[in-house]
């Protein structure tokens, strides 16, 4: 057992350090976990604090149209004269809080269906097994790029569109996870007390798959992050909302490409590679940690390994 | 057999539940769809209540039937092919603009879809054949970090630099239209004109076949046969490529069928950065228009056509791989 069991359990200065502790650990196990945290978390402050320095609207159009990058406008203006770095900013904030919720949408829509037909088994389990292989193979972004064309625009649209075509894969983990655990001791044993179906689905099956989800989320949310902003540069989303995607939409319908204003659409595909790279970081060190397999040998190990095979 | 049957049959139902969601799509669009394009009809008189009607016969949105029957309509007319006109070629019928577009597609997608398979997952094995190398810990991250790019801004970045500033490649459409057709010139500006969303589709896969390939590569170096191929004396590369990645390429096989509906979807939006004449390019112009049934038909021809290539991958998966057979059997 482990010694936070000696503890009384209602302390909660107690619990909450463990926990910062225990992700402490974790972001700095891993060099690669560790530079994945510093990005992603420096998108994440400025997700949640950016948007409180802005004083003035960034959709507002100026006169000072198409500057370069100076003192004053540090990523230059727009065609309509809006400053691009406070724009950058606030579109930080929408598309990192609209994907975030996408994200959890997804994340839980797949586990309620893979939980469900793994844990009732026979034509249930059939059944969405099914239904979530045929979303596996039809083109989902095709799906995607087609059903926001049919509804009318906006950042609900978008993102409704990206739930219904992406929950499939979530589905399919959580599945083969609940089918290992559905015959073990604890829940025949929560089983046979009497406990409602319910209780044991969502309080005993599903906490013991919490880091699956939590790897999935961190798997999930650049995919989501970068749908969003194709949808979004196609022009299905909310045009009056500025993210990442439609900052890319206005940048392409005004030629800064041909024009040469790099300062307009670099930025917020910079900021979505250098956002997806951060998760992908964060999870190349989750795979690590969880398949020493793939862990590298630091290099002296790796020599003796070698004469010895040699040997 | 009794497998193939069952892929068959699942396949079959995957086809069925793609076309149903194609006939409900329409039926989300708020108001009536045919509105929009009468309107524009209108624009240069008032029609007369029996040319509108005329219309409505000829896009097939007349009828007072129910939902099941007009269901059973489009079943048929699926059948035979028949996907209706389309509103912003009117009146085309939408099969002809989707014939004139999807060579362009399923060129562009075939050459970069081989180039960035092989090249990945040679990349792959040799980054698994020297792990805890340099290379080994740059390659699959920095690949990594280019394909969490977006395609499209991959492309928009490509057609800046090497495009808009340095003239190498020409970047707008898919031949060069001062040519005829059919000469030697024309076919060398298709070459041309496919280079850069070549490459932008071959550089955003490429992470995908090398990190299936070396993951897989480095369980299988760690094998007995392969111990055992050392101690025979083989050569490096014959141990490489005929033991370790020779046994490690499966799991990239149908790595390559279930990622081909994400390359569709990727290179739809490229197609518009560079205005590629193919399939993208013209869904994309269905949406600006509102063209309802041009929408409807793109989605169920480009699913159909992934449908058919990852049955056609499992079918390969399975006479690849020897095990499969003799556990079914």
């Amino acid at each position: 057992m482990s010694p936070a069991k000696d503890l009384p359990k209602k302390i909660p200065f107690i619990q909450v350090g463990k926990t910062v502790l225990t992700i402490w650990k974790f972001i700095t196990s891993n060099i690669k976990v560790t530079i994945g945290s510093g990005i992603v978390g420096f998108f994440l402050l400025v997700a949640i604090f950016g948007p409180m320095f802005i004083h003035n609207n960034p959709a507002l159009y100026t006169r000072q149209i198409n500057l370069s990058p100076s003192w004053q406008h540090l990523l230059g203006t727009t065609t309509g004269g809006q400053d691009i770095l406070e724009q950058l900013i606030v579109g930080t904030s929408t598309s990192i809080f609209w994907g975030l919720g996408t994200t959890i949408a997804i994340e839980s829509l797949g586990a309620v269906i893979g939980i469900v037909g793994a844990y009732f088994g026979g034509w249930w389990d059939e059944l969405l097994t099914v239904l979530s292989n045929v979303f596996l193979v039809i083109p989902g972004l095709v799906l995607a790029i087609v059903l926001a064309a049919f509804l009318p625009r906006g950042s609900l649209t978008v993102s409704a569109a990206i739930f219904v075509t992406s929950w499939a894969y979530v589905a399919r983990s959580l599945r083969a996870q609940t089918l290992s655990l559905r015959s073990r001791d604890f829940i025949v044993a929560a089983r046979s007390m009497g406990e409602r179906t319910w209780r044991i689905l969502f309080f005993e099956i599903l906490p013991n798959e919490l880091p699956l989800v939590s790897a999935g989320i961190v798997n999930n949310f650049s995919n989501v992050i970068v749908a969003m902003a194709t949808l979004e540069f196609l022009g299905l989303g909310s045009l009056n909302t500025i993210s990442w995607g439609t900052m890319l939409y206005w940048a392409q319908v005004n030629a800064a490409l041909i024009v040469g204003q790099w300062w307009w659409f670099v930025p917020p595909g910079l900021c979505i590679a250098l956002f997806g790279a951060g998760l992908t970081l964060i999870n190349f060190g989750i795979d690590e940690i969880a398949d020493p397999r793939l862990r590298q040998f630091k290099s002296r190990k790796r020599k003796q390994l070698k004469k010895v095979t040699t040997i | 057999m009794k497998y193939i049957i069952r892929r068959i049959g699942f396949y079959l139902l995957a086809v069925w539940i793609a076309v149903t969601i194609g006939f409900f799509l329409p039926r989300l669009a708020p108001g009536n769809q045919t509105d929009s394009f009468i309107g524009r009809l209108e624009a240069n008189g008032p029609l007369a209540p029996s040319a509108k009607q005329a219309i409505e016969v000829a896009l097939g949105v007349d009828t007072k039937d129910n939902l099941f029957v007009q269901y059973i309509h489009f079943l048929q007319n699926l059948l035979h092919g028949n996907f209706g006109v389309s509103y912003s070629n009117y009146p085309q019928p939408v099969m002809q603009v989707i014939s004139e577009s999807i060579f362009w597609t399923i060129g562009l997608l075939t050459v970069s879809i081989v180039i960035s398979y092989i090249l990945g997952t040679l990349i792959g094995i040799f980054s698994a054949w020297n792990r805890g190398t340099a290379f080994d810990s740059i390659a699959p991250v920095a690949t990594s970090f280019l394909a969490s790019i977006p395609y499209f801004w991959m492309a928009f970045i490509l057609v800046y630099f090497l495009g808009a500033k340095l003239h190498w490649f020409p970047y707008y459409g898919g031949y060069n239209t001062n040519f005829d057709t059919g000469t030697s010139a024309y076919y060398l500006s298709i070459l041309s004109h496919a280079i850069l969303p070549a490459i932008t589709l071959v550089i955003s896969t490429l992470a995908g076949w090398l990190l299936t390939m070396r993951n897989t590569m480095v369980t299988t170096l760690s094998e007995d046969y392969v111990q055992l191929a050392r101690a025979k004396g083989l050569t490096n590369r014959r141990i490489m490529l005929m033991y370790a990645a020779r046994n490690a390429i499966l799991p990239s096989i149908s790595g390559l069928a279930l990622s081909m509906g994400f390359i569709v979807g990727g290179q739809i939006v490229v197609e518009l950065v560079f205005s590629y004449p193919g399939i993208g390019y013209t869904l994309l112009q269905a949406i600006n228009a509102n063209d309802y049934p041009l929408l409807q038909a793109i989605f169920l021809i480009i699913t159909l056509a992934v449908l058919g290539a990852n049955f056609l991958a499992e079918i390969a998966y399975m006479l690849l791989d020897p095990r499969i057979r003799q556990e079914r059997k």
